[in-house]
C-alpha cells in the first residue's frame, strides 16, 4: 500500500495506467450513476401520460412536487391520473445519448437552410484558431527570440507587453468590431492579442534560459554574431520554445470561444449556443467534447512530432520521420541514412544470393 | 615518526636540466605581460589578478594551480578572451589578442558539447565554421574522434556519453581547430578519481603526438605536477604570481613516477606554497559528545 504514496516516485507502469484510465472512468462513472440510477438525483417526472390534465403535456418534464400536486388534485376531482417516469433534468442527458450525439449532430440537417452543417461550424472554428495562432507565431517567435538574446530588443519590447497582457483580450472586442469589421478579422484580432503578448515573453524566458557556456564554447570555436544566432541559440531553444508552443496553443483555443461571440456569432459556439435554444443538450456535450478530442488530439500528435525531430534527449526517429530527414538533407546526412541502408541491405541480399552454391 | 627524506625540487637530473634549456629557447606562442583584473562590485572594487607575467612556449604543457579564490579561473578567461583583463595584455605569436577566437581552443569543466549534435557533428563545429566543404570536415573530425579513441561513438549524442567520453569529444573538438594554444579550464574537475586518471594519461598522449601548447587550469597537486613541464602557482587575493615551477620529473611520464622522489618533493613544495601551515586554524572548539575513558586514540 505505502508504494502508492511514495513522494516523487514514479508508480510501476501497470499502476500508472490503471490511474490514467480510472481519471477517465471515475467522471463517467459518476454521470452514468447520476443518469441510470433513479434514487440519486432524478429530481424531474417526464410525463407518459398525461390523462386528465388539462396543462401537462407528454413529453413534458416537471419537478416531483409539482407532478405529485397535480395528481393529487385530479383524484379528488376523480379525473384520469397522469403517468410518468423519474427523469434528470433536461439538460444532463445520460452517456449514451451524448455519445450517439457525437455521431448524429454530425448527420442531422441544420433547422435553417443557410445554416452551416456541424463539421462546417468546426472547420471555421478550426481556421479561426489557426489563423490567429499563426499569425501570432510569425511574429511572436522570431520578437520572443530576440528579445531573449539581445538586451536592446528586450527593453524596447518586454515592459509594453508585461502591462499589455494584463488587458484581458476579450475587452478588445468591441474595438475589434469597429476597425476590422463583424466578419472573422475580429475573431482572429482577439485570438493574435490574448496569444501573441503571451507568446514573446515566454519564449524570450526560455531564451534566456539557455546556458551561457554553450554560447561560450562555440565563440572559442569561432562562431560569433550570426553563426552563433543560427549555428547555437536557434537549436539549443528549438524543443523548449516547441514545448512553449504546443501551451500556448492551448491558450488561443480558449480565446476562440470568446471571440466566436464578437460579431457575429459563429464556428462551435454558435452551434452550442443554437442548440442549446433548442434544447437539444446533448449536442451541446457532443460539441463541447469535440472541442477537447481536438485539443487533446492536435497536442498529442505535435508531441509526438516533437520527439521525432528532438531525438537527443534519448528519443529515437521512427521509420517515417528518418525517411523525411532523408528527404530533406539528402543521403550526406548519414546518421539517418535510412534509404542507404535499405540499398546496403538489398545488395547484401543480391551477393548473398549470387554466392549461394547452385544445386 | 620517520619520513623520507626528500631532494629539492630544484635539482634538476642533466637530461631533464637539458630539456628546460631547450624549451626556453622554443618559440613563445602565449604571453601575458602585467595581466590584472578588477571587478567592480557593490561593495567596491576587488582585485582578482595583480600583474600576471609568463611566457608558454611551444609544444608546452603549463599548468596553472592556486588556492581557491587565486583567480585561475578569470585567468584562462582572460586568456581565451571571453573575459576582457583590466590591465595589461595577451599575446599570442606576438599579437595582442583580446576577444575569443578558434586559434585558442578551450575546454571547459562542465560538458559544454551541443546536445543536439552528434559526436561527429560536434567536433565538424569548428571546421565548418571556419567555412570548410562538409566532405573535408567530416573527414578530418573522424581522424579527430580517431585520435581520442571514440570512432565507434562519432554517430552517438553527447547525452548517451559517460563524463569521460564527452570531455574527450570536447578536447577533439576543441583540437580539430587546429589551435595554437589548447586552454583546459579544470576539465577533468567533475569526473571520478579512476576516469580522471585515465583521461590524464590520454591527455598526455594527445600532447605527445600533436604540436599543441597546453594550459591547464587545476586545483589538484598530483594533476598538476603529473602532466606538466612547468606550474605557475598563483596566490589569493589578490592572485599574483606566486612561482614558476620546473617539473624536475623526466618525461616522458607515466603513473609510476609518482613515487619518485622528485614527484613527491615538487608536490611538498607547491602544498607549501598554497596551503600554508596553520595548525591553529585547523583545531575545532572541544565539544565531546562521547562518554570520557571512551577514547578512540
Amino acid at each position: 500500500m505505502s508504494s502508492w504514496f511514495t513522494i516523487q516516485k514514479e508508480l510501476s507502469g501497470r499502476r500508472g495506467a490503471a490511474l490514467i484510465l480510472l481519471s477517465f472512468l471515475l467522471p463517467l462513472g459518476i454521470w452514468s450513476l447520476v443518469s441510470y440510477v433513479p434514487f440519486i438525483w432524478h429530481p424531474m417526472v417526464e410525463i407518459t401520460g398525461e390523462g386528465g390534465s388539462p396543462y401537462m403535456e407528454k413529453g413534458q418534464r416537471v419537478k416531483r412536487e409539482l407532478f405529485a400536486q397535480e395528481n393529487q388534485r385530479l383524484a379528488q376531482e376523480g379525473a384520469e391520473l397522469m403517468t410518468g417516469t423519474r427523469a434528470n433534468p433536461v439538460y444532463l442527458p445520460p452517456p449514451h445519448r451524448v455519445l450517439t450525439a457525437v455521431y448524429t449532430s454530425f448527420k442531422s440537417e441544420p433547422r435553417r437552410p443557410d445554416d452551416p452543417w456541424l463539421h462546417e461550424s468546426l472547420a471555421h472554428s478550426i481556421r479561426v484558431v489557426f489563423y490567429g495562432f499563426l499569425l501570432s507565431s510569425v511574429i511572436g517567435v522570431p520578437l520572443g527570440i530576440l528579445c531573449g538574446v539581445f538586451s536592446c530588443f528586450s527593453k524596447l519590447f518586454e515592459p509594453f507587453f508585461e502591462f499589455f497582457r494584463y488587458m484581458p483580450a476579450p475587452v478588445f472586442g468591441a474595438l475589434a468590431v469597429a476597425v476590422l469589421g463583424i466578419n472573422d478579422g475580429p475573431k482572429v484580432a482577439i485570438i493574435f492579442i490574448g496569444t501573441f503578448f503571451q507568446q514573446v515573453l515566454v519564449i524570450a524566458n526560455t531564451t534566456r534560459q539557455l546556458p551561457p557556456s554553450l554560447l561560450e564554447a562555440a565563440q572559442t570555436l569561432g562562431a560569433r554574431g550570426g553563426t552563433l544566432l543560427r549555428k547555437v541559440v536557434l537549436p539549443a531553444i528549438a524543443p523548449n520554445v516547441f514545448l512553449d508552443m504546443r501551451i500556448l496553443l492551448g491558450w488561443a483555443w480558449t480565446y476562440l470561444i470568446v471571440a466566436e461571440v464578437i460579431g457575429t456569432s459563429t464556428g462551435i459556439t454558435w452551434f452550442i449556443n443554437q442548440q442549446a435554444k433548442y434544447r437539444i443538450y446533448e449536442n451541446v456535450y457532443a460539441a463541447i467534447l469535440m472541442i477537447g478530442v481536438i485539443g487533446l488530439a492536435t497536442d498529442m500528435v505535435l508531441a509526438w512530432i516533437g520527439r521525432n525531430v528532438f531525438v537527443w534527449n534519448g528519443g529515437r526517429r521512427n521509420e517515417f520521420f528518418k525517411f523525411l530527414f532523408e528527404l530533406f538533407y539528402g543521403s550526406r546526412h548519414e546518421t539517418f541514412s535510412f534509404v542507404q541502408k535499405r540499398i546496403a541491405k538489398h545488395a547484401d541480399d543480391t551477393t548473398a544470393q549470387l554466392q549461394e552454391p547452385i544445386p | 615518526m620517520q619520513t623520507i627524506q626528500l631532494p629539492s625540487y630544484k635539482s634538476q637530473s642533466p637530461e631533464v636540466a637539458d630539456r628546460f634549456r631547450r624549451l626556453k629557447e622554443r618559440q613563445v606562442i602565449l604571453e601575458t605581460v602585467g595581466l590584472g583584473k578588477v571587478f567592480v562590485t557593490g561593495n567596491g572594487e576587488i582585485t582578482v589578478l595583480d600583474d600576471i607575467c609568463f611566457k608558454a612556449y611551444r609544444r608546452e604543457f603549463l599548468s596553472v594551480i592556486g588556492p581557491s579564490g587565486c583567480g585561475k579561473s578569470t585567468l584562462i578567461r582572460i586568456l581565451s578572451g571571453l573575459e576582457s583583463a583590466s590591465a595589461g595584455q595577451v599575446l599570442l605569436d606576438d599579437k595582442p589578442v583580446d576577444s575569443p577566437g578558434s586559434e585558442r581552443g578551450m575546454v571547459f569543466q562542465g560538458y559544454t558539447l551541443f546536445p543536439w549534435l552528434t559526436v561527429k557533428k560536434n567536433v565538424m563545429f569548428g571546421l565548418e565554421v571556419a567555412g570548410k566543404g562538409r566532405t573535408e570536415a567530416e573527414a578530418e573530425a573522424l581522424q579527430w574522434i580517431d585520435m581520442v579513441g571514440l570512432e565507434q561513438f562519432a554517430n552517438h549524442y553527447p547525452s548517451q556519453l559517460s563524463g569521460g567520453m564527452q570531455q574527450r569529444v570536447a578536447i577533439a573538438r576543441a583540437l580539430a581547430n587546429r589551435p595554437r594554444v589548447l586552454l583546459m579550464d579544470e576539465p577533468f574537475g567533475a569526473l571520478d578519481a579512476q576516469t580522471r586518471a585515465r583521461m590524464q594519461s590520454y591527455l598526455l598522449q594527445i600532447w605527445r603526438n600533436v604540436d599543441i601548447t597546453i594550459i591547464f587550469i587545476t586545483h589538484d597537486l598530483d594533476e598538476a605536477v603529473y602532466l606538466s613541464d612547468r606550474i605557475l602557482v598563483l596566490s589569493a587575493h589578490p592572485g599574483q604570481v606566486q612561482e614558476m615551477i620546473e617539473v624536475p620529473v623526466p618525461q616522458p611520464r607515466s603513473p609510476k613516477q609518482h613515487l619518485s622522489p622528485e614527484f613527491l618533493a615538487t608536490k611538498a613544495h607547491i602544498e607549501e606554497l598554497i596551503h600554508p601551515q596553520r595548525e591553529s586554524e585547523d583545531v575545532l572548539p572541544i565539544i565531546r559528545l562521547t562518554q570520557v575513558g571512551d577514547e578512540v586514540l
